[in-house]
């Protein structure tokens, strides 16, 4: 009698673990497929790229998941305490080598796929011709630098700095490079132009990050790192800080905007305007 | 009288009697064990009483609450809570409890040994965590609160002192501190464990019939012994950078509101992010090592069948030991990093899913053709099994530095070490005390209120971290204090009530264990027999719970492998490590 | 897979460590069954190698930061050695010499011999400390201070990671000498090698941060 008991709640909790397990996959799986919260769409060729890696990644790791998770929830209900024996075997080499190789050949293949896009994004310097950008990372305030007609970023002294009356980022006005320079605390780029940015910190670790660009890099105190995109759609597209940076770390936040070639030259003319 | 001056000796002749030298100042294994369970124990509902904090406020950043006014916290608040949840939860509970709690009780015993080899350096290393405890938790209750600055703790924001924030003074300070307190107290542990387990085996006792528990806390401890070193010299160059002005960690030209610093210049933080990381990552295995140990000894015990691929499951252990060193740089793919360096990091971290699909595989082929019973220590084994899988593989995605470029410091990142690390790692330790406890205290845990407990922590955990997932996708970086400046931010807002709620169920399913806990401690079913669960290892074959010397001073000998469950011409359906070969009844 | 019974059954009988009646053993220095044994000796060299491991692990961090952060070093600036480091690496070379004799005379049975000569390595350990605080203040002197510059910051850093092992190392030499052995589970002379193998890693060590130092300053 008390065999029999145990035998049914064997069964019971079997059954409830698998259909969970069944459950949970199924719509873990549907929010993924349905895109129900994903990425805005991108705007550069790179991110396209990565997209593209990162459905190939979810394939091949949603198709481990649905087995891992089908495959013990099978296990747990079919093998079930019945008053069966248990079958003896301490393995089997053959199925190991089998899984091994093939997860080497699927996992550091699909490591070796992706260096594409990071090729991109890393590899390549910015193309000719490019349009430099510094941003300037402080708590808790963007700050994006034009070299203005001359080309040429005037000279900068971290003693000068003063947010207060004006100078963020500490231009010196004295280096005649630093006259026509535009600092302005959005970045607006010319579409389908290359921009080289320069990213920099001047206190504490920050990261620039644009969604739809899929592009993210710290801001690292010291260092001056260059990155590159190209935009390809116009539009108002949200900064946010990636990196805690403090307490205002969530609201550290700045707009990219992406416009025509001469709503760009008109913007550049306002901030000349107003920096006068 | 304590045989203290023996310098590490067995005290097995006398078991201690003054409550000081057996409860508090005790160098019993046991003890130490339970007085590491209990450390963890105080500092997870901590952990969690912050977590659930964050979460009230995640779920409802605008809510007016009449007890607290002025709303429910500020944002180096939120930040203050976050820091010591994520640096409680990583060093008190998923250090302590898998390694030094549950391994310091049983690896003895399941080694045929009588102690650990150094018994007064144990206790000594529990203090030490201790007091390495105590003055984290101080950091609370010094001027400026709590350290704000994330349980990673990045200079320059960690090397400034209150000029970078509120919290970044004595607070940091004193975490620094805490941290390198607990390095030492770390070391102390790894170097006993591991002299343990090399010299103190029983007779018969050979490396190929060590339980997988054993395989994983040897494994552990190795990670602790060269990690912790590590961390320890980065602890020290972050304080000194903080209290006597050098510049390790901190470079020149800094201003923090319109103020020059002019005493550092030339350091790099990068330089601690990658000491910090070559630590950080074994740590994550120091955390997750004896979850799946203790997962693969409950998934053979109760689907009585042996292990599938013992060979292969200890190679896995010593492979992602081994690679656990090689793949630090992953943290730090968009940290200005040379791209390169990333790449190969990169492939590197993608090696590392082998032997984790290793496990997976052996863990089903264990279950495959068994005779599962379901009780609470075999569901939470389950449970780790499917948690293992499911926060492992967006580490696929993690370890690409292409993807990396958008999921980076977001919720997706979140969620991956929430499953992995702190939830699969969690489930390990109560699957363990589940199974242990009768061991460990003469009594069950009760069944009925256990399955309650696993089933609203199962789906709790699973409501709580998927959501995240997608958070990361839309872009959510962590460490927010609220949605409100970001637009793109606001849309999710009821995916964070929909989380918030989930956490609120399962802390609540945790009152529900602490009250098993201890409940059953004192009125459980009554646990007589030596090995209620027709185990095979030898903490099964001495009286429950253990005498003071574990095997009443006569050396156990080892005739077989840990797992030999169902062996075909055998009576009973599981073989006990000791029995001799002539006692082993046929059937 | 599951075979014939007899097949089987074997598998009980010598379950996974080999073919014999007696199993293989775990350890391999202690009698048959019995009561159970103290902790062996080599236990103690065990855990020593595995401290030395932590150890070089700890400085192996230390120096691989000051390795990276030389190589930023636009504000690196030459840090002057102080001469009587010299003399102290002569002093510290000298006492490990001292230490092999000092074990040979305890080896030997003679106990007044391998107290004095013991003594004379204690001396030697400490004189080296003294040493290396008289190059300290001669470089504060010289104005490089902690803070000065990470060339004289990584020079006091490692110099006091090393002297503090160090002076764990006095502590124990100290410990060998003056402590009743008759009490303790291992014998003095075991004390004795375990002192003077970390007292040569120490050595060794010193002489690996001094190379380390004279090519990075």
């Amino acid at each position: 009698m008390l065999r029999r008991r145990s035998e049914v709640g064997s069964t019971t909790v079997a059954l409830s673990l698998a259909v969970f397990l069944v459950l949970m996959t199924v719509v873990t799986v549907y929010i993924f497929m349905a895109k129900v919260w994903w990425f805005p769409p991108a705007i550069t060729e790179f991110g396209h790229e990565i997209d593209d890696q990162f459905g190939r990644t979810l394939l091949i790791t949603g198709i481990v998941f649905v087995l891992a998770q089908f495959g013990l929830a099978y296990a747990v209900f079919k093998f079930r305490d019945q008053g069966q024996k248990a079958t003896y075997f301490e393995g089997n080499n053959t199925m190991e080598i089998v899984w091994t190789l093939a997860t080497v050949v699927l996992f550091v293949g699909l490591g070796l796929y992706a260096r594409n896009a990071w090729a991109q994004v890393h590899f390549q310097g910015a193309a000719e011709g490019a349009l430099p950008i510094e941003i300037t990372a402080q708590q808790f305030v963007w700050n994006f630098r034009y070299a203005g007609p001359d080309g040429k970023f005037g000279r900068e002294k971290p003693e000068l700095v003063s947010a207060s009356t004006g100078n963020p980022v500490g231009l010196d006005s004295t280096d005649p490079a630093s006259k026509d320079d535009i600092v302005a605390p959005v970045i607006a780029v010319p579409v389908n132009r290359e921009i080289e940015l320069i990213i920099r910190s001047q206190d504490v670790t920050h990261s620039f990050y644009v969604r739809e660009l899929r592009l993210k890099q710290d801001a690292v105190p010291g260092m001056e790192i260059h990155m590159h995109f190209n935009a390809a759609v116009p539009g108002n597209y949200e900064i946010a800080c990636a990196e805690l940076c403090g307490l205002g770390h969530y609201r550290m936040h700045s707009m990219l905007q992406v416009m025509a070639q001469e709503d760009f030259d008109k913007w550049v003319k306002d901030q000349e305007a107003a920096n006068q | 009288m304590v045989t203290h001056e023996n310098g590490g000796g067995h005290g097995h002749h006398q078991a201690p009697t003054g409550f000081i030298r057996k409860y508090v100042f005790s160098i019993d294994h046991k003890v130490i064990g339970i007085q590491y369970l209990c450390l963890a124990l105080f500092s997870v509902f901590v952990g969690m009483a912050l977590s659930a904090l964050m979460r009230l406020h995640l779920g409802w950043p605008n809510a007016h609450w009449s007890i607290f006014k002025g709303g429910l916290m500020t944002p180096e608040q939120y930040l203050a809570l976050m820091t010591m949840h994520g640096t409680i939860m990583v060093f008190m509970v998923l250090t302590t409890a898998p390694q030094s709690g549950f391994g310091n009780y049983f690896l003895p015993i399941q080694i045929g040994a009588a102690d650990m080899a150094f018994p007064v350096l144990n206790m000594l290393s529990f203090w030490t965590t201790m007091v390495s405890l105590l003055v984290m938790i101080a950091a609370f209750f010094v001027a400026g609160g709590a350290p704000i600055g994330g349980w990673t703790s990045y200079p320059p924001l960690s090397a400034l002192g209150e000029m970078a924030g509120p919290g970044q003074g004595a607070g940091e300070t004193l975490w620094i501190i805490g941290l390198a307190i607990f390095c030492g107290a770390s070391l102390m542990g790894a170097l006993n464990f591991i002299t343990t387990l090399i010299d103190l085996r029983a007779k018969g006792m050979t490396l190929g019939r060590l339980p997988l528990t054993c395989w994983t806390w040897f494994v552990t401890a190795i990670l602790g012994l060269l990690a912790f070193g590590v961390l320890l010299a980065a602890c020290i160059l972050l304080l000194l950078d903080r209290v006597a002005g050098t510049s390790f960690f901190i470079p020149g030209g800094l201003v923090i509101t319109d103020q020059v610093i002019t005493w550092h210049k030339g350091g790099s933080p990068l330089l601690w992010q990658h000491l910090f990381w070559f630590f950080g990552h074994p740590e994550v295995y120091i955390a997750i090592l004896p979850g799946m140990g203790v997962a693969s000894h409950l998934l053979s015990t109760f689907s009585r069948k042996p292990v599938f691929g013992y060979r292969a499951m200890v190679g896995a252990i010593c492979g992602i030991g081994f690679l656990g060193f090689c793949v630090w740089g992953h943290h730090m793919f968009i940290s200005g990093m040379s791209p390169y360096s990333a790449f190969a990091f990169s492939i590197l971290t993608m090696t590392i899913g082998v032997p984790s699909a290793i496990k997976t595989f052996n863990w089903l082929g264990t279950l495959w053709g068994g005779k599962i019973t379901f009780n609470c220590a075999m569901l939470f084994a389950l449970g780790f099994v499917s948690l293992f899988v499911s926060g492992g593989l967006s580490g696929l995605f993690l370890a690409q530095p292409a993807l990396d470029l958008y999921l980076h410091d977001g919720y997706f990142v979140v969620a991956h070490f929430h499953l992995i690390m702190g939830v699969a790692a969690i489930f390990g330790m109560f699957a363990g005390l589940y199974f242990w406890f009768p061991k460990m205290f003469g009594r069950f845990l009760n069944e009925g209120i256990g399955k309650l407990h696993f089933w609203l922590t199962f789906i709790g955990v699973y409501a709580i971290f998927m959501p995240m997932h997608f958070l990361g996708l839309a872009g959510h970086p962590r460490r927010y204090f609220d949605t409100t400046a970001v637009e793109f931010l606001q849309k999710l807002q009821p995916v964070h009530v929909f989380i918030s709620i989930a956490a609120f169920i399962t802390i609540g399913a945790q009152l529900i264990f602490l009250f098993n806990f201890f409940y059953s401690l004192y009125a459980g079913k009554e646990c007589k027999e030596e090995n209620p669960w027709h185990a095979t290892t030898l903490e099964w074959s001495i009286p429950t719970p253990p005498p003071f010397d574990n095997f009443a001073g006569v050396e156990p000998v080892v005739y077989h492998g840990p797992y030999e469950f169902s062996v075909p011409g055998a009576a009973d359906d599981y073989i006990p490590q000791h029995l001799a070969p002539n006692l082993v009844k046929k059937a | 897979m599951p075979g014939t019974v007899a097949e089987d059954l074997e598998i009980i009988d010598a379950g996974r460590g080999g073919g014999t009646g007696t199993p293989a053993g775990g350890d391999d220095d202690g009698g048959s069954s019995g009561p159970l044994r103290p902790v062996p000796r080599r236990a103690y060299f065990t855990a020593l190698q595995l401290g030395l491991a932590a150890i070089v692990m700890f400085f192996m961090a230390l120096a691989s930061s000051y390795i990276v952060r030389r190589g930023l070093g636009l504000d690196w600036q030459r840090t002057p050695l102080p001469p009587v480091l010299w003399f102290n690496t002569v002093v510290l070379l000298a006492s490990s010499v001292t230490i092999i004799v000092a074990r040979r005379k305890l080896e030997g049975g003679e106990r007044e011999a391998f107290r004095s000569w013991w003594w004379v390595t204690t001396g030697l350990g400490l004189l080296f400390l003294a040493g290396q605080i008289i190059a300290w203040r001669e470089l504060a002197a010289s104005g490089m201070l902690l803070a000065t510059n990470p060339s004289s910051s990584f020079f006091y850093v490692l110099t006091a990671a090393h002297g503090l092992h160090l002076a764990g190392g006095i502590f124990s030499l100290f410990y060998v000498t003056l402590r009743n052995w008759k009490r303790s589970r291992i014998s003095q002379s075991t004390a004795a090698e375990l002192t003077s193998i970390y007292w040569h890693f120490m050595d060794g060590l010193w002489i690996f941060l001094f190379v380390l130092l004279t090519l990075g300053r």
